[in-house]
């Protein structure tokens, strides 16, 4: 008989394993999957895990799929770490991207270099206001961040609704909703001539840096994961859970805004109500798959975005329908749960000695 | 008067959607879980229910097909999240996100079946009463459904032992383990039976309310009706008004621009969830209120034993 | 600093530069291979097996826009064989995303793509011009370039023909308009049911309801049941799903279908169908392209080239209306009769079209105005 044994302290060697276990699970599901379907596994295989990294077109492709996802489960990482629950963060991206764009239609070439940060810097405070309000009524009200953060999510869409197809509608556009194209100095520079590579992918592994520091080597940040693991203890400690709670959210929020800004003024270039794409989701898997961790995280997102760009061409290469990419996301995330339990539990045979 | 009735014999249509999911999300967290994953669980539903008509005719196959759905996907999140103590929100999340991904990939052959010809719509005998009758004529079967459903939980809840039991593993698991109740088993069961009524709820979006399948066809219906049990304090009966509440608003949107009305369809659309968030906060303000109301052990693992 | 946390700074710093790099090396090596389109730039010979691929933004199975384009997709394949080898993606969401699968089309070695939406118009723009050699169709839009040409649909003269049977079905008088987007060609399409539904009773009257989306079935049925509650009792949409068509059958009102024969989808309350086939043109648009006469033009088709009708008319509209629209018919398929002729007054009292004039072009590509008989006013206007 199968039985679960808690171990005496959480094994370290099974907490790096077990995303790799998840995801070999996951890959075997999928080929289970394939064949049912009638397609060829290898051929499938190859389209989810070889075509989206084979030339540098498409890793470029890779890197600005998986840039907002790394950029907003950075925040999220720190967010959970310090038990803060933000489910919202796909507002905190509309409305960061909202106010980017505001910036960006006022830009012209007169701005010079300062148009792009200045975008950026307005995404980023437009994520934080979006997240605020939740941390607002979390610390006034105590009201439940999780279902604060998410509510907030469709009023952020609604945001968007009412700003493209109202005040900002291009006047151009026969009145279909969207904003007029930013100007050319409002745009994300791009890294590579040809490639959709931008800058946002610099930004994003800086962030991994500053992130791993701000966890792991500042005294700050120690303060501000002991609160989510042991809020008592940094209680007596004088860690201000407080302070973690606004830490969290306006962090969180803020990356999530940022990638809303390099979205918006990246690769789309105007305003229009397709902006949110479900990223502030995706990004929760994201970080869960890597372990709440910079690094992991680094590589957890571009293993989403295989996921992502996979499925699309699944429907081109394979004609399958693009929704296997969530049903594989979805997948990930749940076979990881389970085999997180491998880390603080091991599977026993025998039975109980009592 | 009769375009009154008929407004809000609609409006109790499209609030029981939410009203049936909600009363299956509160029987889990009176038990002290949360399944954040009832979006997922309900288009699973939704689309099991639309597959079982096309493929057998029957209405109520449907509905059962959805039940089991729902029941079965709530299953395995009982699995992770009771006996393998896995997170509640983030295991909830992924069987939302996978339950969403699910439904389109495999309800994508389904997308240009109707239903039309194999449900008959049958005249009702009401239509005839004066003033109510087109108001009772449109009124969904489910509606009366999702009134039993409540008036039998509040039944449950609070004249039955077995209920007690319930409540007492969701306010203090603990205590409940050491007076010898199989913590949970009861757990399980409760999620399980919630994640029927969620299922409920999604058949009876794709068999009646709209009789068509699309990807996604439950729009936040799942997230609205989490909301709905905090919203109304986890009792079943606010539960109920809430719904229809919140399904007056959604057709407000329509009935003010029919009028010319010349409201923000934006401003109107939000007004479930800015709604949810205002009475999130009345409620949470008064931690006596919260204690006093909201299952203690909502969201906390429980550990046998410990 | 510690050593251990020097150590941990070196390797993010290193991690970075490796990544840096790796994009840089690979990027170079891409440039170098060049974007290569089609396999044959000059025109091409009849035998030769043409690939041509189609973008929908919805689902095929939405039975309704996306589904009538594949169905043309569908009508080229049955014509050419295996001359023409077809790919479709649907499900394509605006920006970035479409930019990678038009790229991804491209690079496949199609010789002509067809974007089937309006928000795809910037992103076929980029993209053609990135590859010369393949040709872009984009339909609904209004910006072309030396190989991206546009092409429309008449829908207006479908809602005209289908106001004409509505005036001769409602027994309240009153019509209601589940409508998608208040823009130009919605708008085009209300008010040309109005028209057509005002030559058979002069003070019919429309209530529009906007569900801000192309397709969204319970939304859209939520929106005609309000319309019924108000006192229509019969329907037109301009929203891709038979929700509206299902909802007037559970009430039973009556509604039509839309972009495709959905009769079978309400057999009590269908009307007609007001259908696009765009089979005949996707045919004209691969012969063009095979025989090397393919240009850049904007091709506005409607019921005289096959490209628009009013189908399936249900067998208890009574003759006079069927006879009617026949007319009608007629004289759009010999291209004398214009549903929009003056005088047409908007619903301000002020006149849009002088009398005795045909609309142009311009005029109805501009159509920002309800004519009289619609109540309300546009959104965000």
């Amino acid at each position: 008989m199968l039985r679960l044994e808690p171990r005496p302290q959480p094994s370290t060697a099974w907490s790096y394993a077990s995303p790799l276990l998840a995801l070999a699970i996951t890959v075997v599901i999928g080929v289970v999957l394939f064949s049912v379907l009638g397609k060829d596994p290898v051929r499938g295989l190859q389209v989810f895990f070889w075509e989206p990294i084979k030339n540098g077109y498409a890793l470029s492709e890779l890197m600005v799929k998986a840039t907002p996802l790394m950029i907003i489960a950075l925040g999220l990482a720190l967010c959970f770490r310090s038990n803060v629950w933000n489910i919202g963060a796909e507002g905190q991206f509309v409305i960061g991207a909202i106010f980017a764009a505001g910036v960006a239609l006022m830009v012209d070439r007169s701005w010079g270099w300062l148009a792009v940060p200045a975008v950026l810097v307005a995404g980023v405070f437009g994520g934080m206001v979006w997240a605020g309000i939740t941390a607002l009524l979390r610390d006034r009200f105590n009201a439940n961040e999780i279902l604060v953060s998410l509510m907030l999510v469709y009023v952020a869409i609604q945001v968007l609704n009412y700003v493209v197809f109202g005040p900002w509608k291009d006047p151009m556009g026969f009145n279909m909703p969207q904003t007029p194209t930013f100007d050319r100095a409002a745009r994300i520079p791009r890294l590579f001539e040809g490639l959709r590579v931008n800058i946002g992918v610099l930004i994003s592994l800086a962030g991994v840096a500053l992130m791993w520091l701000f966890m792991f080597r500042t005294y700050a940040g120690y303060g501000q994961q002991v609160g989510g693991l042991a809020p008592a203890a940094a209680r007596y400690a004088g860690f201000s859970s407080r302070r973690a709670l606004w830490v969290a959210l306006l962090v969180s929020g803020g990356a999530a805004g940022l990638a809303g800004a390099l979205e918006v003024a990246g690769p789309i270039g105007q305003l229009t109500p397709h902006v949110p794409v479900g990223y502030g989701f995706a990004a929760i898997i994201v970080a869960f798959v890597g372990r709440l961790h910079p690094v992991g995280i680094v590589f957890s997102a571009i293993l989403m975005s295989m996921f992502y760009i996979g499925g699309e061409l699944a429907q081109s290469r394979l004609g399958l329908p693009k929704s296997i990419n969530g049903v594989f996301q979805g997948l990930l995330l749940f076979t990881l749960l389970a085999c997180d339990t491998l880390i603080q539990y091991r599977v026993v045979l025998g039975r109980r000695r009592s | 008067m009769e375009v009154f009735f008929l407004n809000v014999a609609t409006s109790l249509n499209a609030g029981t959607v939410l009203a049936i999911a909600a009363l299956g999300l509160l029987l889990n967290e009176k038990a002290g879980i949360v399944n954040l994953g009832a979006e997922g669980m309900m288009l699973c539903a939704a689309l099991a229910g639309f597959a079982t008509v096309v493929h057998t005719g029957s209405g109520l196959a449907g509905l059962a097909a959805g039940m089991v759905a729902g029941a079965v996907l709530a299953g395995i999140f009982g699995l992770l999240v009771i006996w393998l103590n896995t997170n509640q929100y983030a295991t909830g999340l992924a069987l939302s996100l996978f339950g969403v991904g699910f439904s389109a990939f495999a309800g994508v052959s389904y997308t240009r079946e109707n239903l039309s010809s194999k449900m008959v719509s049958t005249p009702s005998i009401w239509a005839d009463v004066p003033v109510i009758g087109p108001g009772l004529a449109r009124l969904d079967g489910m509606v009366w459904v999702g009134l039993a459903i409540m008036a039998g939980m509040i039944w449950f809840f609070y004249r039955t032992r077995a209920g007690l039991v319930l409540r007492s593993v969701g306010e203090n698991p603990d205590s409940a383990h050491a007076l010898g109740y199989p913590v949970r088993r009861i757990r399980w069961l409760a999620v399980v039976a919630g994640g029927s009524l969620c299922g409920l709820a999604g058949a009876y979006l794709s068999t009646v309310y709209t009789p068509l399948w699309t990807e996604g066809m439950t729009a936040g219906r799942g997230w609205i009706a989490l909301a709905l049990t905090t919203f109304a304090t986890w009792r079943p009966a606010r539960v109920l008004l809430g719904a229809y509440l919140f399904g007056a608003v959604t057709m407000m949107q329509f009935y003010l621009q029919g009028r010319g009305v010349q409201v923000s369809a934006e401003l109107l659309s939000s007004l479930p969830y800015l709604a949810t968030v205002i009475v999130l906060v009345l409620i949470s303000r008064n931690p006596v209120w919260i204690r006093t109301n909201m299952p203690a052990s909502i969201g906390k693992p429980f550990y046998p034993g410990s | 600093m510690t050593d251990l946390s020097k150590r941990s700074l070196i390797k993010v710093a290193a991690l970075t530069a490796l990544a840096g790099a790796t994009l840089i090396g690979c990027g170079k090596k891409e440039e170098a291979a060049a974007p290569a389109p089609a396999p044959a730039a000059a025109p091409a010979e009849a035998p030769k097996v043409t690939k041509a691929a189609w973008v929908y933004v919805g689902p095929v199975g939405d039975a309704g826009w996306s589904f009538a384009h594949d169905l043309g997709r569908k009508a080229v394949e049955a014509k050419f064989g295996d001359q023409v080898q077809t790919t479709a993606i649907e499900a394509v969401p605006y920006g970035a995303d479409a930019e990678r699968v038009f790229r991804d089309l491209a690079q496949q070695g199609n010789e002509i793509i067809f974007g089937t939406s309006f928000g795809y118009m910037e992103t076929m723009l980029k993209v053609a011009e990135e590859f010369p050699n393949v040709k872009f169709e984009h339909a609904t839009g209004y910006k072309t370039a030396p190989n991206m040409r546009i092409y429309d649909a008449s829908f207006y003269q479908d809602t005209y023909m289908a106001g004409i049977v509505a005036a001769h079905m409602t027994k309240t008088g009153k019509l209601g308009f589940v409508g998608s987007f208040p823009i130009p060609e919605v708008l085009r399409n209300i008010n040309a049911f109005v028209l057509g539904a005002q030559t058979v009773k002069p003070d019919v009257k429309l209530s529009v309801v906007w569900v801000n989306t192309w397709f969204d079935p319970p939304k859209e049925s939520e929106a005609a049941q309000s319309l019924l509650n108000q006192g229509a009792d019969v329907l037109l949409q301009n929203t891709d799903s038979t929700a509206v068509l299902q909802t007037a059958e559970r009430n039973g009102k009556f509604a039509f279908g839309w972009d495709s024969d959905m009769s079978a989808f309400a057999p009590n309350a269908h009307l007609a169908s007001a259908i696009v086939d765009w089979g005949p043109y996707y045919i004209k648009s691969i012969e063009e392209l095979r025989a090397g006469t393919w240009e850049t033009k904007r091709t506005v088709w409607g019921v005289k080239e096959g490209l628009n009708d009013l189908i399936k008319i249900a067998d208890f509209v009574p003759a006079e209306a069927k006879a009617k629209v026949e007319e009608v018919k007629a004289g759009l398929k010999s291209g004398e009769f214009e549903p929009f002729t003056g005088p047409i007054v908007n619903n301000e009292g002020k006149e849009v079209l002088a009398a005795g004039q045909k609309a142009d072009r311009e005029w109805l590509d501009g159509v920002n105005f309800y004519v009289k008989g619609v109540e309300g006013r546009i959104p965000s206007k």
